[in-house]
């Protein structure tokens, strides 16, 4: 018995994340499909005043509480789990984002649902709901059948356009007083990006560098090509990680999105995380030795080569190009 | 404090991984197993720990091929004891693990209260979700994910998470807790193949056994297949001087020269 989605509607310092919307997208896509009613559920400490953009929801629930500023993952199921019990609700979408991470798992142990985690598509196929999980690396889809079409679905950022769910429509609003117990996770202050750093965001060319740079030593030839071209380099996740760049320079799911004009993704092999904050580029080329690398999948131009081969050729055609 | 560290093989996808002929599983012939990155930090920030502020760290798995290698590193980067737990888990999920997890370190049913179990916030092949949140709601601790950096403060520890685009937040918890951990504040050590060879011949690891895994899914797999490419980049051949010609050709197209 299928009784309704509820979306879980995630903001961080004020705003609403754009997952929301591209979950309120699917969500109504999917309502429409089942016949049941969509739900977004807005929990936290003053931030009724965000209920007026989620239109595209039949009904917001809010749950307003002091102890819901910034709160864990088990506080955030365990209000989730209460509205479930009065909605019978039947199937919850949450962002599979760093924000929203662990609810999912911790609301499937107290609702006794299945959870689908890394999830980027979501269909009804004869009345059932199936949800397809991009696992190893973007490299395998599993398919999940939801029995009963019941579950708890993690939606990948950027799988569904978050136009969908945006709406000028005004929502019916409903609070909900639900006791919270006080968490034993208490947030202190946000730490701010560095800002002393190159804006990455802002730069009209990036010269992106993976695993396949190799060495630190390296990066010198990633520099040299970003000042011939007029860019800046940045990284994915394992560059950063080896202290090799700053954190200002990371390119990701927890690093910055981009949108320059060309996107060189020099030796990444593009697992979905790097691909979240990319995929926004106007050109992208990518170059790998591994020639099925999921890069080559969203890449517009590609080329199968060692990157320490072609970048030092790239800067001294461009050298030359512009001296000519 | 004691630190405990759960280790996680995963396939490694550098290598080519093909489905099954059921249509529902991984070729395991075809897979080759490495520690989930994020684990690998998980040691390093606990060995820091201890390096640091004292203490032990005792790094777990559950059975696995060549997880013996995995925990002897460990050991040999410094970790002070080692545990496998017996049996066969290959199709086990998060949930199943987490309770499994939980036999070895709070046989009583609560962790000691100076225990901080550090692990992946995630791992590539986690269909299911997490386990840090299934182990911490079992063992009734508090849990925080997409950790980067630890600092314990008295009774409890205080930590930095990722959100995104690099704003990170802090926060504190009291012990025992469990925690997701994204990186170390350093790049995970190394240490020559030789000395590992010689913690093999010095140290040995535990085998502790939890009862038999539960194998059934608690949803099964519909189908696994490769992704079909939206869109294939139209590729680049030839030499890299050929492939550097071919690129700047691409720039001056859209106006980047």
């Amino acid at each position: 018995m299928s009784a309704g989605i509820l979306v879980l509607a995630e903001h961080l310092k004020g705003a609403l994340s754009e997952i929301t919307f591209e979950m309120l997208g699917i969500g109504r896509k999917l309502a429409g499909e089942l016949n049941v009613p969509l739900s977004a559920v807005l929990m936290g400490e003053n931030i009724a005043g965000l209920a007026a953009k989620l239109g595209a929801a039949d009904r917001v629930i809010v749950v307003e509480n002091p102890a819901l500023a910034l709160p864990p993952a088990a506080t955030q199921a365990a209000v989730l789990k209460t509205v479930l019990d009065q909605t019978q609700a039947a199937l919850v979408l949450v962002g599979g984002t760093n924000v929203s991470m662990g609810i999912g798992a911790v609301l499937s142990v107290r609702a006794n649902l299945p959870f689908v985690n890394f999830c980027k598509a979501v269909r009804v196929e004869d009345g059932a709901l199936l949800a397809t999980s991009q696992l190893f690396g973007g490299k395998i889809l599993s398919d999940v059948k939801l029995a009963s079409n019941q579950g708890i679905v993690s939606i990948y950022p950027g799988a569904f356009p978050a136009d969908a769910g945006k709406s000028d429509q005004t929502p019916p609003v409903e609070r909900m007083e639900v006791a919270v117990e006080a968490p034993k996770i208490v947030f202190k202050k946000y730490i701010e990006p560095d800002t002393s750093d190159v804006d990455i965001t802002k730069q009209d060319v990036l010269v992106a560098v993976g695993r396949g740079i190799q060495s630190q030593d390296n990066l010198a030839l990633a520099e040299d090509l970003a000042a011939a071209v007029g860019g800046a380099v940045c990284a994915s996740r394992p560059v950063i990680d080896q202290g090799w760049l700053p954190l200002s320079r990371q390119v990701g799911k927890s690093g910055m999105s981009v949108k320059p004009r060309l996107y060189l993704a020099l030796g990444i092999s593009g697992a979905p995380e790097h691909w979240e904050g990319m995929q926004g580029a106007r050109v992208i080329v990518a170059i790998n030795t591994d020639p099925k690398a999921p890069i080559f999948d969203g890449a517009h131009y590609g080329a199968v080569a060692d990157v320490l081969d072609v970048i030092p050729a790239l800067t001294e055609k461009i050298k030359a190009k512009r001296a000519g | 404090m004691n630190y405990y560290v759960l280790l996680k093989m995963v396939p490694d996808t550098v290598e080519e991984l093909e489905v099954a002929p059921d249509g529902k599983s991984l070729d395991a012939e075809m897979v080759r197993l490495r520690v989930s990155d994020s684990d690998e930090h998980a040691v390093e920030e606990a060995l820091l720990l201890k390096e640091k502020h004292g203490g032990s760290v005792t790094v777990a798995a559950l059975e696995a091929p060549e997880v013996d290698d995995v925990l002897f590193t460990a050991l040999a980067k410094g970790a002070g004891r080692a545990v496998k737990l017996a049996g066969d888990w290959g199709a086990v999920q998060s949930q199943a693990a987490a309770r499994a997890m939980a036999k070895f370190l709070a046989p009583n049913g609560t962790l000691p209260a100076d225990a901080l179990v550090m692990l992946r916030s995630q791992a590539i092949d986690d269909l299911e979700g997490e386990v840090g949140p299934y182990l911490a709601e079992l063992l009734g601790a508090p849990y925080i994910g997409i950790v980067t950096s630890v600092t314990p403060d008295g009774a409890g520890v205080t930590v930095t998470k990722e959100f995104a685009g690099g704003l990170r937040g802090e926060f504190s918890l009291p012990l025992p807790a469990v925690l997701g951990i994204q990186s170390a504040e350093k790049p995970p050590r190394y240490v020559p193949i030789a000395k590992v060879r010689a913690t093999q011949k010095t140290a040995k690891i535990e085998v502790l056994e939890v009862g038999a895994p539960e194998q059934a899914a608690r949803f099964p797999v519909e189908r696994m297949y490769k992704p079909e490419a939206a869109g294939r980049a139209q590729m680049l051949e030839g030499s890299a001087d050929d492939i550097a010609n071919k690129i700047v050709e691409v720039m001056t197209q859209n106006s980047l020269i």
